[in-house]
């Protein structure tokens, strides 16, 4: 662990080297937090931590940040692996495959073979930015937005892929849908995909 | 079920109670009433628990009607308060019995007001919180002119006498933010960084619950983050000054996106975040250093 950054009074920012460090970090800061944390925030490279300060000052924060241990991969609650079902009829399959030099078969074959893990999840309640070791779907977003992308949406932005929840304006490149519910407000926890979570997308018909 | 009716919904007017804490990491802000404070004053005014859900009038005007006597208290933003046409003070428990018109007029000092009714609003939670979130469409929707917002049960506690109102307007003249360098000041040229506290800032009008705009001389990145390219996103609190590359800073507020790729510079003290709710639009602002 490098780095930790206050965030004003109520938060730190800790630098993590890669995105295995911030998932092993993220598991073991939120898997049993004293009282006081609010909210561990997994993203790209950091953790975010708040926390109320009345009830857990700074210094303590920062004291069990630094005596916490990051959890190893296979130790986590959500080792076990999610299987999407996706049909692979999505409005930029085409364009994708052209943007790659594949063909649409292709894509879907490199999709579906990929083994994805949720590194951190924002945009919208339940969006889970999906990476994959050595991703071969690397494309742009699209030029413009569309002003609504139906929820289920199984598409691919830069080297994340991803699931839009419910239905929002988006710029991510659609390759299917999916009928799983990725946001359930009354579930707990109200997403399926949750940070370090291990995701594999299966083609049905 | 007893309920208020909205005749005036004014601009903005949302559920507000301390919000949706603990969901970050999936995506979920913490949402809830913008000035804190003002929310537990009202609350407290009507003998409710502090966390009651409060309505956030932003501006007004609003105007409605209740089928049930109840006690209310309106908070934050001052302006002209009447109930059945009678004049009432801010800040100090009123009463509405059943039929008569409750009016808050536009804001004079300040922009949110509370508004607290003794058993509280009670729209169904979501995620343990009353509140609407307006970036992630969390809770109950704006309200909107003929809704019934339905009022809790009240508990049979009388509501305390208050001779004594020891509370002053929302200030108008230029306000004085505590601000608390980082975490990714060091993306920023030096001179910039003295700018940000020496200068005079406005808020902008381009402002909601999402986040406030400033207005100023812009502040530039340092050459070394130039080199840097973009900061992969990371995770955002409420009151971080977001620098987008236009280098006019962006304050994140209570319904702020969870993680965010420009760099924040610094970060405004917790207890400011009231006090900065209510500035109006084009009102000037200075930073100073926060004593932690």
């Amino acid at each position: 662990m490098s780095a930790l950054h206050a965030v004003g009074d109520s938060a730190v920012l800790i630098d993590c080297d890669d995105l295995d460090a911030v998932l092993a970090l993220h598991a073991a800061l939120s898997g049993a937090p004293p009282d006081g944390i609010v909210d561990v925030v997994p993203a790209a490279r950091t953790v975010l931590v708040s926390f109320d300060p009345a009830i857990l000052p700074a210094d303590r924060v920062a004291g069990w940040i630094r005596s916490t241990p990051p959890t190893p991969p296979g130790a986590r609650a959500d080792a076990d692996e999610l299987t999407l079902d996706v049909q692979y009829s999505g409005e930029d399959l085409a364009e994708v495959a052209a943007l790659l030099s594949l063909s649409e078969r292709e894509v879907v074959n490199a999709h579906t073979a990929s083994v994805w893990r949720v590194a951190f999840v924002g945009f919208a309640p339940g969006f889970g930015y999906l990476v994959t070791d050595s991703p071969r779907l690397v494309v742009p977003r699209r030029s413009s937005p569309r002003t609504s992308v139906p929820a289920g949406s199984v598409a691919l932005a830069g080297e994340h892929t991803g699931v839009y929840p419910r239905a929002s304006p988006g710029g991510w490149q659609i390759l299917g849908r999916t009928d799983a519910r990725l946001w359930d407000q009354d579930a707990t926890p109200p997403a399926l995909l949750t940070p370090g979570r291990v995701v594999r997308f299966r083609e049905v018909s | 079920m007893s309920a208020l009716t909205v005749q005036v919904a004014g601009p903005l007017t949302t559920v507000q109670d301390l919000g949706r804490p603990g969901f970050a990491a999936l995506g979920v802000s913490g949402s809830g009433a913008l000035d804190r404070g003002a929310l537990r004053l009202a609350n407290r005014l009507v003998g409710n628990a502090e966390e009651t859900a409060g309505l956030e009038i932003t501006v007004g005007p609003f105007a409605g009607v209740g089928d049930r006597d109840v006690w209310i208290a309106v908070t934050g933003a001052w302006g002209r308060v009447s109930v059945g046409g009678r004049p009432i003070d801010p800040n100090h428990p009123a009463f509405v019995p059943a039929g008569a018109a409750l009016e808050i007029g536009p804001a004079e000092h300040g922009l949110r007001y509370y508004l607290a009714v003794s058993g509280g609003w009670d729209v169904d939670p979501v995620l343990g919180s009353r509140s609407t979130d307006l970036l992630s469409g969390i809770g109950p929707a704006a309200v909107r002119d003929g809704d019934q917002i339905p009022i809790g049960e009240s508990h049979p506690a009388a509501i305390p006498a208050l001779d004594v109102a020891p509370w002053s307007p929302p200030e108008a003249g230029t306000v004085t933010v505590p601000l608390i360098v980082g975490p990714r000041a060091d993306w920023f040229a030096a001179s910039s960084l003295e700018r940000l506290f020496t200068g005079t800032w406005a808020l902008g009008s381009a402002s909601n619950r999402v986040g406030a705009r400033l207005e100023g001389t812009p502040l530039e990145r340092s050459a070394a983050a130039h080199a840097r390219g973009e900061l992969p996103s990371e995770g955002m609190v409420a009151g971080a000054l977001q620098v987008p590359p236009s280098g006019l800073p962006t304050v994140l507020l209570a319904d702020h996106p969870t993680t965010g790729g420009y760099p924040v510079i610094a970060v405004m003290a917790s207890g400011a975040l009231d006090m900065f709710a209510q500035l109006r639009p084009g009102q000037s602002l200075r930073f100073r250093h926060a004593r932690l």
